[in-house]
């Protein structure tokens, strides 16, 4: 649907919006209409602003400048509640719901008055009931959300925004958590709300997804907004050029030369901890020279593979091999010995230390070894020395090895990250998310950091939720679905919607049956 | 309303807000001495008099702030690896224990030995009582601040019933107290003539040390690590269990040379009023510091000025000593509000 609105003006106007964080303007004079039944997408690198912007609409923030406008009313500023009452739904990407409360009493929670003498449940379920039937977002209203998938959680939190009668649905982000196929039902979904005459703004990086969904593209790169086209005048490649401002050279690629395993593992399991989902019986080889690429929903046991190999974690059965022999107690100190690189998942929780200088992140593993230490004394000088290195040869930017780590941008931190575990030349890499939140330059360089490593014989494992990233770069893929890996699939031999049935965990019962 | 971040505050907010915060702590106590009835200039004046005023009070400060620069130390090291040891006060007392048990006569060494075996005996007491708890975190995930917290009280009651069974002095008319030390078994004074004894020398050597813990050792470095981020402590391998246990021994050691040095430096003997409290004391000691070692001999100095002025003012004024309390306790407040304000900048949208 196009943006020939009827007889009314924009369901939604930003003007001229506004927003500086201390020296960063993170939203620089962007004005933004949206037309009843449109979808536009939203779309730029992490850090573009595209968040702060929807924050600003829905009244997390206050713009220093310009005004919001929902239905010819101007929005007072910094107020989610007049937001809401005025229509405006917002679809974050970390789900705000409860685990103990059913999706009814989640979808009600907050839109009837506190001290009211009763809830009226029986019009609230018929309503939701409706709303589900209405737009094919199945869900049980008795269902305790804690027992729901991550897909199921999402249906829950849209359906509460159209339970609060939003005629304007953000969604931030909404398939990251999904598979292909997930991904292709939320947007059925969507078209009959569009249909219904809702409007939407669909905030991704994903250039595929903006294709397929929106009729309009504003693309955001540093807080300015640097093109606004309709989605028939452009292509992925345009946009994606847009989106960072220069030419994209895809990372170049040699042909693999595979050697021997180096991590093997054999019917492996782990235990469940918390909500970490342990393996169920897992194979898995990677080999000297060669990048093993795992897809999957997150959630389905990546990481207690990866707290594996890091060390964090022992199988509680079958074997484990690493170099050819199976480890006693093993631990974070034998993964280290072993040659593990390790790159976590989170690097501002796992990764780094924020109040720690340069300094004392880049010795974080190594601070009992000599040169850093002696005898329990720590050298200062060789460890800044150490930390001078990697912010030297990994282009690190940063004001000097002093500085205190929060201070820097996502991919800086990585970058010192990767110095870290790569400077010792390590044989297994394992790289969780690598490039997750970073711009097109910092993952162009930890991609290509990655493939010269493994150009000089190191095992890769690359954890990514990110299929297009896993499908260029693996030399062999494998999929991962509540705690089973798939068999190994070499590069080529699958698409990407392939790779989307396995993570909805088609195949897996007769791979398991036979063994 | 929200926070932000000063990636680099000015000069002008680093001292600004600090002064501001000790204005404030003057303008309450003024006003304070106003509602009893004095001169709140006069009062002042007594304090700071009675506090600096004259070589003899000045050592009447240093040797009140010696016990709360060792309990003070023991709350910042605990605190900086995100222990919470609420019971300097139990440690403390332990120690004192240690220091009457072997300084009464049952070993008959030269000070030279002596001295070092009280010392030695009471850290390691102190470093125990704080043990239990900390195993107790470690094991099963027991919240420290209740354990440690009601130890004090245990060991307060243990105290007791040594002082009025076994520990009793003979000679005390009945008194809940101990035998006194030995003569060999007393601290020195620093000068001869002097009040000043070296317990305080020990402490500004124990601060210095725990500086160089902190600044310059794999331990040091492994205690920041876990207080800063556990979970990154954890994936690169650091041992975050052994960490905390190291830690409650040496805070838990450091508070325990609080209750040494008091009974062999100044009083002689062990009593159930030996500590006003020096264990909870410690924490705002350490807070002021921002638990830096150093940091915590000038907080120390300064929270044993106000009470040792506020104590010599009351008797010349006859405004209550509890204005040391109210005042300590308003600058404690408003000396956090005032780092927050140096660190952040307030947003009122």
């Amino acid at each position: 649907m196009t943006a020939d609105s009827k007889t009314q003006g924009p369901v939604l106007r930003l003007d001229g919006i506004t927003k500086r964080f201390g020296a960063l303007v993170a939203n620089d004079a962007i004005s933004v209409s949206l037309a009843p039944g449109e979808v536009i997408a939203l779309l730029g690198e992490n850090g573009a602003g595209k968040t702060t912007l929807m924050n600003i609409l829905f009244g997390h923030y206050t713009a220093d400048e310009g005004t919001v406008e929902v239905f010819g009313q101007t929005l007072p500023q910094g107020n989610p509640r007049a937001a809401l009452a005025a229509g405006v739904g917002m679809v974050h990407q970390h789900f705000t719901l409860a685990d103990n409360l059913s999706v009814l009493e989640n979808v009600v929670l907050g839109t009837q008055p506190l001290w009211g003498a009763r809830l009226d449940m029986a019009g609230a379920r018929a309503k939701l009931v409706g709303l589900a039937q209405e737009f094919g977002l199945a869900v049980n209203p008795d269902a305790r959300l804690g027992s729901l998938s991550v897909g199921e959680r999402q249906r829950v939190e849209i359906l509460k925004a159209l339970y609060r009668d939003a005629r304007i649905l953000i969604l931030d982000e909404p398939t990251a958590v999904l598979t292909p196929q997930q991904a292709d039902a939320l947007f059925a979904a969507l078209r009959k709300m569009v249909a219904q005459g809702l409007s939407i703004i669909f905030i991704s990086h994903k250039l595929h997804e903006v294709m397929a969904i929106a009729s309009r593209v504003v693309v955001l790169r540093h807080g300015k907004m640097v093109g606004e086209v309709a989605i028939a005048d452009t292509d992925p490649r345009a946009l994606a050029e847009m989106m960072v401002g220069s030419a994209i050279t895809p990372p170049e690629l040699r042909a693999a030369t595979p050697g021997p395993a180096l991590l093997e593992l054999r019917e492996v399991m782990t235990q469940d901890r918390g909500t970490v989902r342990g393996l169920r019986g897992v194979d898995l080889a990677l080999r000297a020279g060669t990048i093993t690429g795992l897809a999957g929903v997150s959630g389905n046991g990546q990481a207690a593979l990866a707290d594996l190999i890091a060390g964090l974690e022992r199988p509680s059965g079958g074997e484990m091999r690493v170099a050819g022999a199976a480890p006693a107690n093993w631990s974070v100190a034998q993964a280290l010995g072993a040659g593990i690189a390790r790159i976590p998942e989170d690097r501002h929780k796992t990764g780094t230390i924020a109040d720690f200088t340069l300094t004392e992140n880049a010795i974080l593993e190594r601070y009992r070894d000599a040169p850093f230490a002696r005898r329990g004394w720590l050298d200062w000088r060789a460890a800044r020395d150490f930390a001078q290195s990697v912010i030297r040869a990994y282009d690190v930017r940063c004001p000097g090895p002093e500085t205190r780590i929060r201070l820097l941008s996502g991919g800086n931190m990585q970058k010192l990250i990767l110095g870290r575990v790569m400077e010792v030349s390590p044989q297994i890499i394992l790289a969780n998310q690598p490039v997750r939140g970073l711009d097109i330059g910092a993952i162009t360089f930890v991609q290509n950091q990655l493939l010269a490593a493994r150009d000089r014989g190191a095992a890769v494992l690359l954890i990514s939720e990110d299929l297009d990233e896993i499908l260029t770069l693996s030399d062999q893929i494998h999929v991962m679905s509540e705690g089973r890996l798939s068999p190994a699939f070499a590069r080529g031999t699958m698409s990407a919607a392939d790779l989307g049935r396995w993570m909805a965990g088609e195949g897996f019962e007769r791979g398991r049956d036979a063994a | 309303m929200r926070l932000e971040v000063i990636a680099r505050p000015s000069l002008w907010r680093m001292i600004g807000f600090p002064a501001i915060a000790l204005a404030l702590t003057v303008v309450f106590g003024s006003a304070l001495a106003l509602l009893a009835g004095a001169n709140p200039f006069q009062t002042l004046g007594l304090i700071l008099r009675g506090a600096a005023g004259s070589q003899f009070a000045l050592l009447e400060t240093l040797n009140r702030a010696t016990p709360l620069i060792f309990t003070g130390l023991a709350v910042a090291v605990a605190f900086r690896a995100k222990l919470w040891n609420i019971g300097a006060e139990a440690q403390l007392y332990a120690g004192a224990l240690m220091a009457v048990l072997l300084g009464t006569g049952a070993l008959g060494w030269s000070p030279a030995l002596l001295l070092p075996a009280m010392a030695g005996a009471a850290m390691l007491a102190g470093a125990l009582v704080l043990l239990g708890p900390a195993l107790l975190k470690t094991r099963l995930g027991v919240d420290e601040v209740v354990t440690t917290l009601l130890f004090n009280f245990i060991m307060l009651l243990f105290i007791s019933m040594l002082l009025e069974g076994p520990l009793k002095d003979p000679m005390g008319m009945g008194w809940p107290q101990s035998s006194r030390l030995i003569p060999d078994a007393r601290l020195p004074r620093i000068v001869d003539g002097l009040r000043l004894h070296w317990g305080f020398g020990l402490a500004l050597i124990a601060a210095v040390l725990v500086w160089v813990i902190q600044s310059r050792t794999t331990l040091g470095y492994e205690m920041r690590a876990v207080g800063q981020n556990r979970q990154a402590a954890e994936f690169a391998g650091i041992p975050v269990g052994r960490v905390i246990l190291k830690t409650a021994l040496l805070s838990g050691g450091l508070a325990a040379l609080a209750g040494f040095s008091e009974v062999a430096g100044l009083r002689g003997n062990l009593t159930l009023d030996l500590s006003p409290g020096f264990g909870y004391t410690g924490i705002i000691v350490a807070m002021l510091a921002l638990l830096n070692p150093i940091g915590v001999v000038i907080s120390a100095i300064f929270v044993a000025g106000v009470f040792v002025g506020a104590d010599s003012m009351s008797r010349a004024a006859g405004v209550p000593t509890y204005i040391a309390n109210i005042m300590l306790a308003t600058a404690l407040l408003t000396m956090v509000l005032a780092i927050a304000l140096t660190r952040f900048r307030v947003r009122w949208d």
